[in-house]
């Protein structure tokens, strides 16, 4: 670690308290399903000081400058149905409480585990009459960002049984896949290796609690999708794309690896 | 087109240079224990070279995983998934420096160490960073001569 020099390392113990009033839980017991890790913790936990001090106070987190812009998007009218977000939900603070949390979710309706970006193009496309949004577009992360701001503080629950069961093993199976020259699967770095540097970074236990995540390196929020992507692309390998099917079952097995864990986005990373 | 025309050209240079005997990635001998005692090529390894290649991030990348008191001054961020590399040669024969190296899967089984002179069985291989898939061979991660200047360099690292 000395040779770490220079890399502040963060208080262990440090709350985590937004606006003075919303308590986050960032280390709690892993939730039943997981065999190697006792604690989980949030990747707040890892950043440095200076990087955990934005997510105090909305005034300091970037981030909710793209939630801002999102409140414009739900209440713009827009497609062949002449509907906004609005029409139909009417004040995101009053009824996407506790979405965030529970997603990915089984949707009886498509016979499909679906991610909230799915679920936010369905309403598009199918509603609206709009076009669909990129799936790691910045509208898209925006709209995330804003749905999963009113869950803040609520405990990550995704549900991994009934008729999600099959899609989370998918998802359990790609996790511990080691992908690309380098062979590295997500529990290499991840679930072996976190509290440890690679390089440079301080490896965390790869949690998308906080997602979307507004990174100090590219000055954005940035989707669950995009991250996943860039990490396998690190181990040289050929990526899933966003939206596809195994980064669905992916984020639905990692989710459930932060059962337990607060709701923090948009959170703020390095 | 020119891509292709320059590498040939490239080809033929190297070539030109240096036409060394070179065990080829699927004809490594190995013993039991995953070690290699024969180098990879008939040129001895360069030390210099070595730790040019362990420093840095296009090439070995080795100091991302593993520190290294030797260049603690001149490369920044060492990493901390690997055993610190100090004192190597009085812990280990070169044979089995190599055989690390080589691939290091066979040395320690399980490890997240990629193998440097390898190049099947992978799963899902992309074209270098990318994120797209390879068309046509796997490349090692080192070439022969590069492992054995990566050799030659770790066998200096004695504690005295
Ligand atoms: C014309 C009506 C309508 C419009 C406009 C509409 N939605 Fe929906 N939305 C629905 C209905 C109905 C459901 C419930 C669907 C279901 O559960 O099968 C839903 C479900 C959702 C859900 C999942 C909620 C949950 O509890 O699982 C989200 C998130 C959502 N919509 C976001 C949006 C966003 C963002 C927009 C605008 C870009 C939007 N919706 C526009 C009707 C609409
Ligand atoms: C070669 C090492 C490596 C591998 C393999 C890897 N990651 Fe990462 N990952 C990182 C680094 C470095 C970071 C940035 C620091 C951190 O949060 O750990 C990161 C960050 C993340 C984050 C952001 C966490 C946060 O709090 O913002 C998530 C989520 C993540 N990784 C998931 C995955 C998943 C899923 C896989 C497998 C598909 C994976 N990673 C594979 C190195 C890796
Ligand atoms: C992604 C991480 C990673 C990278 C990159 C990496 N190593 Fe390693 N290396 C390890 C780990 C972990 C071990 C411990 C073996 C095990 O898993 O039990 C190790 C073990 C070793 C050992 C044996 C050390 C001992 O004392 O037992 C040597 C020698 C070594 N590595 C050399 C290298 C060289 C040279 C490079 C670059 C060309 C390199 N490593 C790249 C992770 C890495």
């Amino acid at each position: 670690l000395a040779l770490c020099a220079g890399v502040a390392t963060a208080d262990e113990n440090a709350e985590l308290v937004v606006n003075g009033e919303i308590h986050m839980v960032t280390r709690t017991d892993a939730p039943e399903h997981l065999e190697n890790i006792d604690v989980i913790r949030s990747g707040w936990t890892f950043r440095t000081e200076e990087t955990q001090a934005l997510q105090l106070d909305d005034f300091d987190n970037p981030g909710m400058i793209f939630v801002e812009e999102a409140i414009e998007d739900w209440d713009t009218v827009e497609g062949s149905e002449g509907k906004a977000c609005a029409d139909c939900h009417n004040a995101v603070e009053d009824t996407m409480v506790g979405v965030r949390a529970v997603y990915p979710k089984w949707s009886e309706a498509a016979g499909e585990v679906r991610t909230l970006e799915m679920q936010i193009n369905d309403c598009r496309e199918n509603r609206m009459g709009a076009e669909k949004w990129g799936y790691t577009s910045g509208d898209m992360t925006n709209m995330v960002a804003l749905i999963s701001s009113v869950s803040r503080g609520m405990p990550v629950d995704v549900a991994i049984d009934g008729p999600a069961q099959e899609t989370w093993e998918t998802g359990k199976e790609i996790y511990y896949t080691r992908y690309g020259q380098l062979e590295m699967s997500c529990a290499s770095c991840h679930e072996e290796n976190y509290d440890n540097y690679i390089r440079a970074d301080h490896l965390s236990q790869g949690q998308i609690n906080g997602f979307p995540t507004y990174r100090l390196k590219n000055a954005k929020l940035n989707s669950v999708h995009a991250r996943f992507k860039g990490c396998v692309r690190d181990t040289r390998a050929h990526t899933f794309s966003p939206g596809s099917p195994e980064f669905v079952a992916l984020e639905l097995y990692v989710a459930s690896r932060g059962n337990g864990l607060s709701v923090e986005g948009p959170s703020v990373r390095n | 087109m020119k891509k292709l025309a320059l590498s040939a050209l490239c080809l033929v240079a190297g070539m030109g240079i240096a036409s060394a005997e070179v065990v080829a990635p699927g004809q490594v001998t190995m013993d039991e224990y995953g070690f290699v005692p024969e180098p990879l090529t008939d040129q001895p390894g360069d030390p210099e070279n070595g730790r040019k290649i362990v420093g840095s991030k296009s090439m070995g990348n080795c100091v991302s995983c593993h520190a290294i008191t030797d260049m603690a001054q001149d490369v920044p961020f060492h990493g901390e998934v690997g055993p610190l590399l100090d004192g190597l040669p009085d812990r280990y024969p070169e044979a089995m420096v190599r055989g690390i190296l080589v691939n290091s899967k066979n040395v320690f089984q399980g490890t997240v160490m990629p193998a440097y002179y390898k190049v099947d069985g992978f799963i899902r291989v992309g074209d270098g960073y990318t994120g797209k898939a390879l068309e046509g061979e796997v490349e090692p991660l080192l070439s022969a001569q590069q492992i054995e200047d990566v050799v030659a360099y770790l066998m200096t690292l004695k504690d005295e």
